[in-house]
């Protein structure tokens, strides 16, 4: 399927430096409403730092973003949040000392004004889908890691994004919990753009509509599945010129 | 041990509070004079710590200049009494508008930065406060003050240089402080505030706006804590540069770090405990402050909570 519309969200030349470092390096990327776009690359290679700026946890130091046909660039984050876009961060961020169905409910209440049905139904509906809703009432705190990071994927979900932003969902889950991850992407794959940073590949392989990646903070390749795996310079770039 | 979701915790907890105010009411008629007035001088102090509570509890903002606030509201009330002749009522529009305005432009100011330098400017700004009221001696009579007469004391027909007067002012003052505290509390607003003390990072990125958030907070915080300072020149019949000082900024703190930050209750009672360590000590020792500080470092290691807190975390989770 052709897709000739403008792009979901998309950066025009956006760079980041952080004193002489450059993290991200003058990146263009775009990418349809409704794909799941892997990003994967090294450590370090500006994978957090690019989706920061995406989503406009950090600042960009030159470029353009849009969203949603719209210049986002320097729109704060909690504006772009309530625009559509929905972030978890690669070290998990949740309350520890609330219940994971306050959790949940500072996440999306401000979606539903005084309709307090509707925000306990989303409440419950986004914990089931991670399967934690048995566990509402406990402190998150208490959870194990694995569970905390699916919480936060829940409290991601329950604002019902048009682009959902997941930094390395997948680290510290059980084999179990990965393979429920990746169905409930499927499912929500198609309703939702998704950008996926992620280092299991399997992941990546069963998910992805498209991967692009990045190495020192510029874009090595972008292509399906099958190109990315098929392709000499990213071989490179992961396992060095002698295994290539 | 946090404040739930759930209608019926929230009115446990309300339910519980208008007891300890039928309490507070009931013990005008058994206390002696002695405590019977400093009651009442507690319940205002209570109040300025009920508005610290609401930016350093609930909201975690440590500032180490509320004093300033303090101040805005004793002399918003006491300068325009003395000097323009206002009656009590209009003066308490002016305190409480001294309140918000200088609320407004700290907190827009102080709220550039964030942890330690917050407090180091809030600190500043306190003590710019305190010398700005030391230069203006010929209206504020710096150090030593001023006194506000007793005839001119007189508040919609009550007398409140008058005991009985005075205490039921100051009890309803604090009924106002605890019940606004409780409503702000279970509000959508309070709930974003201690999830911007629990995980500032977060909250933003769930689509809230921190920054305005944190500034409403300086608001509701230093606008309580002047009011109280309106209601002490008035009941009271003083106004000093004392109540400027960094002591005046620390006070609060400490009140609420022993009652417990972020219990709604917790202000009054480190507050009344407070008072009577040192009125006691003090009864027989000239080293009070140390007794004083000995008892603090003690329930900071042994009750890190507070007094309310560690009750809510034992016996009452419902507590707000
Ligand atoms: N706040 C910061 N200050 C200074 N340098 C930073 C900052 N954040 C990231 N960097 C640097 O920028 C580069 C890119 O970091 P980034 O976290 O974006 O990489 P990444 O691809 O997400 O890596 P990983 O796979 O380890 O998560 C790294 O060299 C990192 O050290
Ligand atoms: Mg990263």
């Amino acid at each position: 399927m052709a897709v000739m519309t403008t792009p979901h969200i998309s950066a025009d030349g956006i760079s980041r430096h952080f004193g002489g470092l450059i993290a991200v390096d003058q990146v263009d990327f775009a990418v349809p409403r409704g794909e799941i776009r892997a990003i994967i690359g090294p450590n370090g290679a500006g994978k957090s730092t690019f989706v920061g700026m995406l989503c406009g946890r950090i600042p960009v130091s030159a470029g353009r973003i849009m969203f949603d046909g719209k210049d986002v660039t320097a729109l704060p984050a909690h504006k772009r949040i309530r625009q559509g876009i929905a972030y978890t961060f690669q070290i998990t961020s949740i309350y520890g000392r609330l219940s994971l169905q306050d959790n949940v409910r500072l996440a999306t209440s401000w979606r539903w004004g005084n309709d307090e049905r509707a925000i306990q139904n989303t409440i419950e509906e986004s914990l089931e889908k991670v399967g934690l809703a048995d566990r509402m009432d406990q402190m998150a705190g208490d959870l194990s890691y694995g569970h905390q990071r699916l919480l936060e994927i829940a409290m991601g979900i329950s604002q019902h994004p048009q682009l959902l932003i997941l930094d390395e969902p997948t680290q510290g889950l059980a084999d179990s919990e990965i393979a429920g991850f990746v169905k409930l992407i499927r499912e929500l794959g198609g309703d939702m753009t998704i950008l996926l940073i992620e280092h299991n590949m399997n992941v990546v392989m069963d998910t992805a509509d498209q991967i692009t990646v990045l190495n020192l903070g510029k874009v090595l390749a972008t292509g399906t599945p099958a190109d990315i795996r098929a392709n000499r310079e990213v071989q490179i770039a992961y396992l060095g010129e002698t295994h290539a | 041990m946090i404040e739930k979701a759930g209608m019926t915790d929230a009115r446990k907890s309300l339910y519980f509070h208008l007891g300890l105010i039928g309490a507070l009411f009931i013990l005008q008629f058994i206390l002696p004079a002695y405590h019977h007035g400093n009651l009442a001088r507690i319940m205002v102090l209570a109040c300025y710590a009920m508005g610290y509570n609401i930016l350093f509890g609930y909201t975690g903002l440590l500032s180490l200049g509320h004093a300033m606030f303090f101040a805005a509201g004793m002399y918003g009330m006491g300068l325009p009494m003395v000097h323009l002749g206002w009656t009590p009522e209009p003066a308490l529009i002016s305190a409480i508008a001294a309140g918000v305005v200088v609320s407004a432009g700290i907190g827009f100011l102080a709220l550039r930065t964030s942890g330690v330098s917050f407090m180091i400017v809030t600190l500043m700004f306190a003590q710019a406060g305190f010398l700005t009221i030391l230069y203006f001696g010929e209206w504020t009579r710096g150090d030593e003050g001023f006194v506000i007469k007793q005839a001119e004391r007189v508040m919609a027909g009550f007398d409140l240089s008058q005991p009985v007067n005075r205490y039921n002012a100051a009890l309803i003052l604090f009924s106002i402080c605890l019940l606004l505290t409780i409503r702000l509390v279970h509000s959508r607003f309070g709930r974003v505030m201690i999830a911007i003390r629990e995980n500032e990072e977060r909250t933003h990125m769930l689509g809230y706006d921190v920054h305005f958030h944190k500034w409403m907070a300086v608001i509701m915080s230093g606008t309580m804590a002047a009011l109280a300072g309106a209601a002490y020149a008035l009941l009271f019949g003083y106004a000093g540069a004392t109540f400027a000082s960094v002591q005046y900024s620390i006070f609060p703190l400490l009140w609420v770090l022993l009652g417990g930050a972020g219990t709604a209750l917790g202000p009054f009672v480190g507050t009344l405990f407070m008072f009577y360590l040192i009125d006691l000590s003090s009864s027989f020792t000239t080293a009070y402050m140390l007794i004083a500080g000995l008892a603090l470092v003690l329930l900071t290691l042994f009750l890190p909570q507070g007094l309310v807190g560690e009750f809510r975390r034992k016996v009452v989770p419902w507590l707000s």
